[in-house]
């Protein structure tokens, strides 16, 4: 099984950034889920960041919450997502992260889920309403069915928090670029590249930019900011919503995007052209 | 944050890192002010002279005589707003005014929360969002009125089943992109850390007064102490008063919606399983993937999933009971309370006073009951009539 490890001592060689994109397992249904995911892989993801739905999610905008709902109608569960990422890894052996609520972990059985879903293939699971604080609850499990941790960071996150973030940290620093909850955004926050630079100043460990990331140049100057992956969601999303009844057509446009974003995960700094656009490849 | 908010197993603050510095803001603040003296006479001059605190004890002597005990009502429900929501929104809209807050938000459900906010930000001058399920817009639009009059913004909140739990849901995500200039004024005793603390330290002159006022009008503590529970603010406040006293039986009464056996209820307490929502963990109405199961209550107030903590923990201890009743009991009650005593009570505050109607003639004449009439039912009468007319 691929380890976070090994995808990004890979990027740093090529010196770029991982295309991480977001998804809800199962949004609209399990089969277009599955066809959209494999479709993400082949335009170049380097990361999954999988979804699961709840019922209440609070860190998530209207996007992801009526992708959630859609997930959820289509009969999406525990059960059903673990068959969902075994097919996905049979794919393609990609590491996964999954993004979730506490609530399903509890009655999952917290042992039995790290066991079951690392089985399945994942490599961390970021609880959303689970602070820094209370991550033992998690960590001991977790670590003990051999998965890495993934924790938050946001731009109130105080120093010495984020020294501890990034002490029981194994995987990546899931970094929030702004106050607020997902979606799509227009421009980026003036703060998220200050946030970058202060999180690789303290740890080695890599620095996943989400949340509001919507664009193309969204990316490209995250990129260029340090980032070692940017998590693209609501914009994805948005995009299967759009489509619900041609998701042939979500799939293109999924993958054009995605491509698009591919293509300006450079780390190295533009060339400046007279138009103003930066040749980065 | 400098306590953990536990109560046994329950509580906690399971919420996104972006939160945290906000309740620990608000923590901190709670533990510098409250016992401040200027804040504490600066509260206890609104609570008397604007929200009109002490509320009064009343002897309901022909309820009484219906049921066969001595029943007396905290009147919560003659307070400024019309129920016991203004002193927990009076408490921590001073406490958001002395951390320098300008602006408040709140959920809410009945609608008797959003309007003791929108008072106290009418009061304070500060810039109020009430954010409020449609289900709930709907069916309490007199509400919805008077705290636009109040300058208060209803946000309709579409999520869910457009009940208090989706209000919440919403006011959090909306806290979380403004959580640097605006102060949340939960109005349940749950949620995160360090609100159910916050609230029923406001709430807990309910409790207080009665317990004072009991001992002077009958000579005795009560045998019974009964409120309702939704989210669990006004039964914490009364509790509070008589949890030491050992002799004193504290009820608690949820939602039971059509019945408990026919899964449409609010009864968390009564049917859930413990699990983890809007930051704590409680007895949670949930299926088995733990997804939080919609709810159904005649009363908007108790239409909520989940439960203040600390009320999980007094029914683990065995210090407090909780039964429900159903909403053909509570609209029979609101009827015979309204023809007896000529007192119309909110149809949350009508649980209560339906479990000692439940039981007429079973305890000695000599019984002392004290039940929180926590609210009016003027907000009702529309959903009372309609009922009715099924």
């Amino acid at each position: 099984m691929k380890s976070y490890q090994q995808t990004f001592a890979e990027l740093k060689k090529q010196d770029r950034a991982a295309l991480i994109p977001f998804f809800v397992i199962g949004d609209p249904d399990f089969d277009t889920s599955l066809t959209l995911l494999k479709t993400a892989i082949d335009a170049g993801a380097d990361v999954l960041e999988l979804g699961i739905p709840f019922s209440d999610p609070i860190a998530d905008g209207p996007t992801i919450q009526k992708a959630d709902i859609r997930a959820m109608r289509s009969g999406m569960s525990l059960a059903r997502a673990l068959e969902f990422i075994r097919q996905i890894k049979g794919h393609k052996d990609i590491p996964i992260g999954l993004l979730m609520y506490y609530n399903l972990i509890q009655q999952y059985g917290r042992e039995r889920f790290f066991q079951d879903f690392h089985e399945a293939g994942v490599n961390s699971v970021l609880v959303a309403d689970l602070s820094i604080d209370d991550a033992e609850e998690v960590t001991g499990p977790a670590r003990a069915a051999g998965l890495d941790t993934v924790f938050m960071v946001t731009p109130n996150t105080a120093p010495e928090r984020m020294q501890r973030i990034a002490s029981q940290t194994t995987g990546f620093i899931y970094t929030v670029s702004l106050l607020g909850v997902t979606g799509s955004r227009q421009a980026l926050s003036g703060t998220v590249e200050g946030l970058i630079r202060q999180l690789k100043g303290l740890t080695s460990i890599p620095v996943c930019v989400g949340f509001g990331v919507s664009q193309p140049e969204h990316a490209r100057s995250l990129a260029q900011a340090g980032a070692d992956g940017v998590i693209i969601g609501s914009r994805l999303v948005t995009m299967i919503e759009s489509h619900l009844n041609a998701p042939s057509a979500a799939r293109e446009e999924i993958a054009l995007f995605l491509r698009q974003v591919k293509a300006v995960l450079s780390h190295r700094p533009p060339k400046r052209c007279p138009s103003g656009e930066s040749a980065t490849q | 944050m400098k306590h953990s908010g536990r109560f046994g197993q329950f509580g906690g603050y399971y919420v996104p890192e972006v939160l945290i510095p906000a309740l620990e803001e608000l923590e901190e603040a709670f533990d510098r002010f409250h016992e401040d003296p200027a804040f504490v006479a600066e509260l206890a001059q609104l609570f008397r002279h604007y929200a009109g605190r002490p509320s009064p004890l009343y002897h309901a002597k022909r309820f009484s005589a219906h049921v066969g005990f001595q029943v007396y009502l905290k009147r919560e429900d003659l307070l400024h707003g019309g129920a016991h929501k203004i002193n927990n929104s009076l408490g921590q809209g001073l406490l958001a005014k002395y951390m320098g807050k300008t602006k408040l938000i709140a959920e809410t459900g009945a609608g008797q929360h959003g309007l003791a906010t929108a008072m106290v930000g009418a009061l304070l001058g500060m810039e109020t969002k009430i954010f409020m399920g449609v289900t709930d817009i709907e069916r309490q639009s007199v509400n919805v009125h008077k705290m636009r009059l109040c300058g208060a913004e209803v946000v309709p909140v579409e999520g869910g089943t457009g009940t208090l739990k989706d209000a919440i849901n919403d006011a959090l995500r909306y806290w979380t992109a403004n959580v640097t200039d605006t102060f949340y004024l939960f109005g349940s005793a749950a949620g995160p850390h360090p609100y159910p603390t916050i609230v029923k330290h406001f709430q807990s002159c309910i409790g207080t007064e009665a317990r004072q006022q009991c001992l002077e009008q009958a000579g005795r503590l009560p045998d019974l102490v009964v409120a309702c529970v939704g989210g669990g603010s006004n039964a914490i406040g009364m509790f509070a008063g008589f949890v030491d006293d050992k002799n004193v039986r504290l009820v608690g009464v949820e939602a039971g919606g059509k019945g408990l056996e026919t899964g449409k209820h609010a009864a968390s307490l009564s049917a859930g399983k413990v699990g983890i929502l809007h930051g704590a963990k409680a007895y949670l109405l949930q299926d088995e993937n733990g997804q939080v199961l919609d709810t159904e209550s005649i009363s908007a107030g108790l239409d909520y999933a989940a439960v203040g903590p600390e009320h999980c923990y007094l029914k683990d201890t065995g210090r407090a009971r909780y039964v429900a009743a159903v909403d053909d009991d509570v609209l029979d009650t609101f009827e015979l309370l309204t023809r007896l005593e000529g007192i119309l009570p909110a149809l949350e505050s009508t649980h209560a006073l339906a479990y000692l109607a439940g039981l007429q003639g079973k305890l000695p004449p000599t019984t002392i009951a004290v039940a929180n009439l926590s609210g009016r039912g003027d907000k009702d009468v529309g959903i009372v009539e309609k009922a009715r007319n099924q």
